[in-house]
């Protein structure tokens, strides 16, 4: 049912899709916020202790109100505070946003945070889980009714494009018509995998690093075939890289 | 391959970094000003980012480039077309205008809340007085069981002494009590009603039936001088809760109107928002009233000053609900 982005279009005309949060990300973000919740009524409750004996009655009626105040404010400041976020939330890397795709406003804050009681029939959140899951932008209960939506946001992950090689000799480009062949000839996904290979290539272990180039370079020589001298004492990396490099940039 | 990929990423990724620092900036404080300068360079960033989005788009080689471009102006669009409330509230001008406006403009709602609540009280009186050999099947706990009169003489007795000691705590513990019970009431809207209206009809059940039994016990000017000075206050506060539940449960329900379940919602927060506000402050009121007052009896606090002073607060309370807010409405 549920679908794994926002997709929005600007009013530019720019179609564009925010990765929505999962299930098991929400639930460690809501742990983590009952843990600090914890942390934040016992740290008051050592302070608030300390005076118990100078006016015991007042002391405890304090802490009472104080723990209440603590667990029913807590989501609503926090998101008012850090936009959209709590400590759970913004150690995820996870934030309330609206529906359409601009910063949920303090009213709606306080609407998904008041209505946690509900989604959190009978127990365990099984309500706001079954909503999540039934919904097409994962909303529990309090976000349907706030217009809201939690999306995996914050840092954008930044490829390391140095990392496609721009090497000073590339034997392929001495053979135009063979490259312009091979631009033409190569399928996107396997030019998407070959570039995607090139510059994660770090990642892999040594094995699965010779593995894969090897596929990859005999899917590069099956579509055109380059003279000898251009190919010879190259290295399957080496091939794959070079090929990369004439499929992504026309400049010599 | 028409793009030129390198050409392309050491041209655009100055830009994209740039672009990177400024939304990380604005994210880290969301409500501090920024110079119209840094405005026009966001906006002029945010577009050149989204026009290499769009030359990315159509090429589904560039899965993490595009999911790069496609983070950034996401968070340019959030930053853009957003509007940070920077208002700051005026409280005493919401509780005394937007709380009492609110309450009388969803009257609907109120009715239904409150037909209910009392309803249900009358049931349970009803229901008190035919079985009345079977009288304690009817109340919430165990405690109630007792004779009124016996329960009186003990609360006269020993409980003025024993509350006493623990005032503080006791009211601590009712205002967080009852309003966790309005929380819970309100969030029940999403039930399509079905919550709060069983809710507020036991719960008016209940209050029936134990009134009733005070009265049966002949207990009746007991009863008035505890219940009257917080519960005149308390018992409307839970309405009103059920007031703003129903809000929720009216705009879930289609009834005829086309606009979209969400857009019906954000139409009664406004309302439902501002009466959950004045719930709480009622709810904190009838709390302290209820330690600090209410459970003292006779001959510490004479009934007649009890009864009086609930009254009163009765009195004041549909006053400020009919009366407050009137001017520019």
């Amino acid at each position: 049912m549920a679908s794994d982005g926002l997709e929005i279009r600007t009013p530019e005309g720019v179609p564009f899709s925010i990765p929505l949060a999962g299930a098991g990300a929400r639930m460690m973000a809501l742990i983590i916020d009952l843990l600090a919740i914890m942390a934040i009524a016992t740290t008051g409750l050592t302070v608030f202790r300390v005076f118990e004996q100078l006016a015991p009655d007042v002391i405890g009626g304090v802490v009472t109100l104080v723990y209440f105040a603590v667990s029913t404010g807590y989501g609503i400041v926090m998101e008012i505070v850090w936009n959209g976020q709590t400590l759970g939330k913004r150690l995820l890397g996870l934030r309330v946003i609206d529906r359409g795709a601009r910063p949920a406003r303090p009213a709606q804050m306080v609407i998904r945070n008041l209505l946690r009681p509900v989604d959190s029939l009978p127990a365990l959140y099984l309500t706001g889980a079954a909503s999540c899951w039934l919904t097409k932008h994962r909303q529990r209960l309090g976000d349907l009714a706030a217009g809201t939506v939690v999306v995996r946001t914050g840092v954008s992950v930044r490829g390391d494009w140095s990392q496609l090689g721009r090497e000073k000799y590339n034997s392929l480009r001495e053979h135009p018509a063979l490259a312009a062949r091979l631009r033409q000839r190569t399928e996107p996904e396997l030019a998407g995998l070959a570039l995607d290979a090139v510059l994660r290539r770090e990642e892999l272990t040594p094995e699965a690093r010779v593995a894969v180039f090897g596929i990859l370079a005999e899917k590069l020589k099956g579509l055109v075939e380059f003279p000898a001298e251009a190919v010879e004492a190259l290295s399957d990396e080496q091939y794959v890289r070079r090929a990369v490099e004439v499929l992504y940039s026309t400049a010599r | 391959m028409i793009l030129d990929l390198d050409r392309f990423v050491r041209e655009g990724e100055p830009r994209w970094q740039e672009l990177e620092a400024v939304l990380t900036r604005m994210e880290k404080h969301p409500y501090a000003a920024v110079e119209v300068t840094e405005l026009e360079r966001l906006h002029a960033l945010y577009q050149r980012t989204s026009a290499d989005l769009l030359r990315v788009r159509g090429l589904h080689s560039e899965a993490r480039l595009r999911q790069y471009l496609e983070s950034l102006v996401s968070r340019g669009y959030t930053a853009i077309h957003g509007v940070t409330d920077r208002k700051k509230a005026a409280w005493f001008g919401w509780f005394l205008k937007d709380f009492p406006r609110a309450v009388r403009r969803q009257a609907g709602a109120l009715a239904l809340a409150m037909a209910l609540f009392w309803g249900g009280s009358a049931v349970g009186a009803g229901l008190l007085v035919v079985m009345y050999e079977e009288r304690e099947t009817l109340f919430p706990f165990a405690g109630l069981a007792a004779k009124p009169s016996e329960r009186v003489k003990q609360e006269t007795v020993e409980r003025s002494q024993m509350v006493a000691e623990r005032t503080g705590r006791f009211s601590a513990h009712l205002i967080q009590n009852n309003t966790r019970v309005a929380i819970f009431t309100f969030a029940l809207g999403m039930t399509y009603g079905v919550g709060p209206t069983v809710l507020l009809f036991s719960n008016g059940v209940y209050l029936g039936a134990v009134a009733m039994d005070y009265v049966k016990d002949g207990q009746t000017l007991f009863l008035l001088g505890w219940l009257l000075p917080h519960g005149v206050i308390e018992l409307p506060a839970i309405i009103l809760a059920g007031q703003a539940a129903f809000l929720l449960t009216g705009a879930l329900l289609p009834r005829g109107r086309r606009a979209p379940v969400g857009e019906r919602l954000r139409a009664v927060f406004p309302d439902a928002l501002a009466i959950m506000g004045g719930v709480a402050v009622l709810l904190a009121w009838a709390g302290i009233v209820e330690a600090f007052f209410s459970q003292y009896h006779e001959p510490v606090v004479p009934y007649a000053v009890k009864i009086a002073f609930g009254i009163g607060e009765l009195a004041g309370l549909l006053a400020f609900l009919q009366l407050a807010g009137r001017d520019g409405e």
